[in-house]
């Protein structure tokens, strides 16, 4: 017995010291692996070198924007590996693949014409431009939309790929994975306090312990940050003396501001829906005109083409200006009336792009005399209208990334030379241009929304994202480099980022909106397409859970029944009442911890 | 990047990555910036040699910063208190700001670079010290004394926790704790 306990503890001994040395040689090569990737990081020395001269603020917006090519990026692979490539698999015959076509059934045969004109002849070469810029003519054949993809099964030796399944799966998937990163890393950047009531953000030990940015090695860019530090910290007092100024606001003060303050949010609320309307009214008048045969190789057609993507753009461009100068007169506090501006600015811009997809729609089932009878959708016009609102998104982008540019070029530069060469007094007046991070953000997140929205309806669309997104940061580096000025409010790392965040959600909340309406209620097009033997596009999945077998079956259609979503709901509240009592009861906790601390 | 390599015996450089949180590489460019600072002659024997703080202060990391001297004086193990520093105390102090340090450590070197007199606390005559610092030491750019007053009395009231006027370091690490700027701020990478 004693030699069998010898034996056993000596075996103990051996397995943990086997334990030790090998988590010691996992760390080890954890640790190296990690030093290799550190090399992988795109972009790693211009991020830290804007880090060190303009501080964690604005790097924050390039760190942001690095985010967003790595997003669209991932996103385009997610479709081209199981979308694009069975599709060019098939068409080449490459692995002896087959395709399967299924001729429509049910559907009659008026639904189904659609000649897209591929541009077939003698040509100019103004309407290749043409056609680059607005996806029509060539581009519209391709496999940039929606329309190219007609095949309904991939035979690739003996295993059947379902092609449309696939293409509704990955949209769902890089919607869920666009969903799940963004909520991960805005967990991984904000600590959020619930047991504490004020505001940790703007909490004065914050910016006065955490206030010096570290990394700051350029002297000019130290300068401007004790004068940022200054103006931030008197600002603040300062915001503290109105605040207690406004508690002692008399009734008859506070009944005229509160009238003000409704007024101005009418004349707010009337220029939102001046915006909505007028897009609304130039989509419809664009989708009438672009379609006449008889001058669609005028440079009219092309400006007409694109008319709500030019109106758009200036609805964003004018609409802050106007927040910005009412905000003014609502005597809120500094701070509250940043928010509020922002909070205006993203609504008009994400709400813009709803217009125009909800525009388009009108025009899509406008069934003025039995237009949409045989087929559910105006087929006269729109035959293959996935490919048309991808050609709008499409439009979009491009004009985005074409102003984006313009900007940056013809206004910025410029604007620097007249300002350090001419010493007029109305020039200098206006100015060396700043840097705004909410401005550019907000910029990039509309383009996210769009590439978000219009990827289901053209599916390269997340590769020029990616690029275009990537040109973006050089040209932002290079602006920001020979054209800055500081800004005179500070902006702190942490909020960006959590700011950054939580907009790009709000987008791609809004982005589920119009694809949720796409995908299940109005009718596929009959004439083109993956879906074409499928009323919507959703009936994939009910059709193939009808395949399976019926012990699979009753599962899936057990979780979509009430008898399940009823309970479930149920549970989900329950566990939120919970975490939120138990939040209460922290924060009690920690408030008599503090008094005892005192009394002692 | 290579000839560096050569010049950390293999078992220093194990003990220094276990000792520190600093990373191979990280450690190999900290070898070689430090050897820069050093004339010609002494970068043989680079880590038994000291540098005299002021070409430290010529590193562009530290240059620009206005907590340059206390950095030097709390990471200096000289036994002159001339805050001179060897290839250990820059190890350390890298170590300290860098990326993978704990928020911990963070804020206990944060605590002893803050507190000016290094009398263990954060009092009043610190903070003010501290606040100048942020603001630029020109005349002009200081707070006037009121608003230093107000700026004082709110900090003391969201840190201090058992009131008695100063902050000391549990206070310190508790209020940094919540803070969400401070570990994004209090990094510096070579």
């Amino acid at each position: 017995m004693w030699n069998s306990q010898q034996a056993d503890t000596e075996h103990l001994t051996r397995w943990k010291k086997w334990r030790r040395t090998s988590s010691k040689s996992l760390k080890k090569a954890l640790s190296e692996i990690k030093g290799l990737s550190s090399y992988l990081v795109l972009w790693r020395h211009d991020i830290h070198s804007i880090e060190g001269k303009f501080g964690t603020g604005i790097q924050s917006y390039f760190s942001f924007l690095r985010f967003l090519v790595l997003l669209n990026f991932i996103i385009f692979i997610l479709m081209f590996s199981f979308v694009i490539l069975p599709t060019i698999i098939s068409k080449y015959g490459i692995f002896n693949s087959t395709v399967a076509y299924i001729s429509p059934k049910n559907i009659e045969d008026i639904c189904t014409i659609y000649e897209p004109s591929g541009n077939k002849g003698l040509v100019y070469f103004y309407t290749y431009l043409k056609d680059l810029l607005s996806g029509t003519g060539f581009l519209e054949v391709t496999s940039l939309f929606y329309g190219y993809y007609s095949i309904d099964a991939v035979w690739i030796s003996m295993m059947r790929y379902n092609l449309p399944l696939a293409y509704l799966l990955a949209t769902f998937a890089y919607l869920a994975l666009s969903f799940l990163w963004i909520i991960k890393r805005s967990v991984e950047g904000f600590k959020h306090n619930l047991v504490h009531d004020a505001d940790p953000f703007q909490s004065y030990c914050n910016k006065v312990f955490a206030g010096w940015d570290f990394c700051i090695t350029d002297p000019n860019a130290a300068r401007l940050k004790y004068r940022s530090l200054q103006y931030e910290l008197q600002t603040d007092l300062q915001e503290e003396k109105l605040k207690q100024k406004i508690a002692e606001r008399t009734m008859k003060e506070k009944i005229c501001i509160y009238s003000l303050r409704i007024f101005i949010n009418i004349i707010v609320i009337a220029i939102l829906s001046g915006c909505f309307y007028s897009i609304y009214r130039v989509t419809v008048f664009s989708q009438e005109n672009s379609n006449n045969a008889d001058n669609a190789n005028s440079p009219v057609n092309l400006l007409v083409q694109y008319l709500p993507s030019i109106v758009i753009t200036l609805a964003n461009f004018i609409g802050p200006l106007i927040f910005s100068f009412l905000i003014r007169f609502e005597e809120y506090t500094p701070a509250f009336e940043i928010k509020l501006t922002l909070l205006r600015c993203v609504f008009l811009r994400l709400a813009n792009i709803g217009v125009l997809l909800f525009s388009l729609w009108s025009q899509i089932s406008s069934c003025g005399s039995d237009k949409c009878k045989p087929c559910g959708y105006n087929y006269k016009l729109y035959p293959c209208w996935e490919s048309d609102v991808g050609q709008e998104m499409y439009k979009l982008m491009i004009f985005d990334f074409i102003v984006i540019l313009a900007v940056a070029l013809f206004v910025d530069f410029p604007r620097k030379l007249l300002v350090t060469h001419c010493s007029c007094k109305l020039i200098q007046w206006f100015g060396h241009k700043e840097f705004e991070i909410s401005d550019n953000v907000l910029e990039i997140i509309y383009g996210q929304t769009i590439c978000w929205i219009g990827t289901f309806f053209s599916p390269l669309l997340p590769a020029i994202a990616t690029i275009k997104y990537f040109i973006i940061f050089y040209v932002k580096k290079i602006v920001l480099i020979h054209t800055r000025k500081p800004a005179a409010r500070p902006i702190r790392a942490s909020s960006s980022n959590f700011f950054f965040l939580v907009v790009l959600l709000i987008g791609l909340l809004l982005a589920f909106v119009p694809l949720g309406v796409s995908i299940a209620y109005i009718p596929s097009s009959k004439a083109c397409g993956l879906f074409r033997n499928f009323s919507t596009s959703w009936e994939v999945i009910p059709d193939t859970i009808l395949q399976f077998p019926t012990g699979l079956q009753q599962v899936f259609f057990g979780i979509a029944s009430e008898a399940f979503a009823v309970p479930f709901f149920v549970i989900l509240c329950i566990v939120m009442f919970y975490v939120i009592a138990l939040a209460r009861a922290h924060k009690r906790v920690v408030e008599q911890l503090r008094e005892q601390l005192v009394l002692k | 990047m290579g000839g560096s390599a050569s010049l950390i015996p293999r078992d220093l450089l194990g003990e220094y990555q276990e000792l520190t949180f600093l990373s191979k590489q990280e450690i190999l460019l900290a070898y070689k910036r430090f050897s820069e600072l050093l004339p010609k002659e002494e970068r043989e024997n680079a880590f038994s040699a000291r540098v005299p703080k002021s070409q430290i202060l010529t590193l562009p990391e530290l240059r620009a910063n206005p907590f340059q001297h206390r950095i030097c004086h709390v990471f200096s193990t000289s036994e002159t208190r001339d805050d001179s520093m060897s290839f250990e105390d820059f190890l350390d102090m890298l170590s300290v700001f860098s990326d993978s340090a704990t928020s911990d450590v963070k804020s206990h070197y944060a605590f002893r670079i803050f507190d000016f007199d290094d009398d263990g606390t954060l009092d009043r005559k610190d903070l003010e010290q501290l606040v100048n610092c942020l603001t630029g030491q020109g005349e002009e750019s200081r707070l006037s004394s009121a608003e230093m007053e107000q700026l004082i009395q709110n900090i003391l009231e969201e840190s201090d926790i058992d009131r008695d006027g100063t902050i000391n370091l549990s206070e310190f690490q508790h209020v940094v704790s919540r803070s969400p700027d401070f570990a994004s701020s209090f990094k510096i990478v070579l």
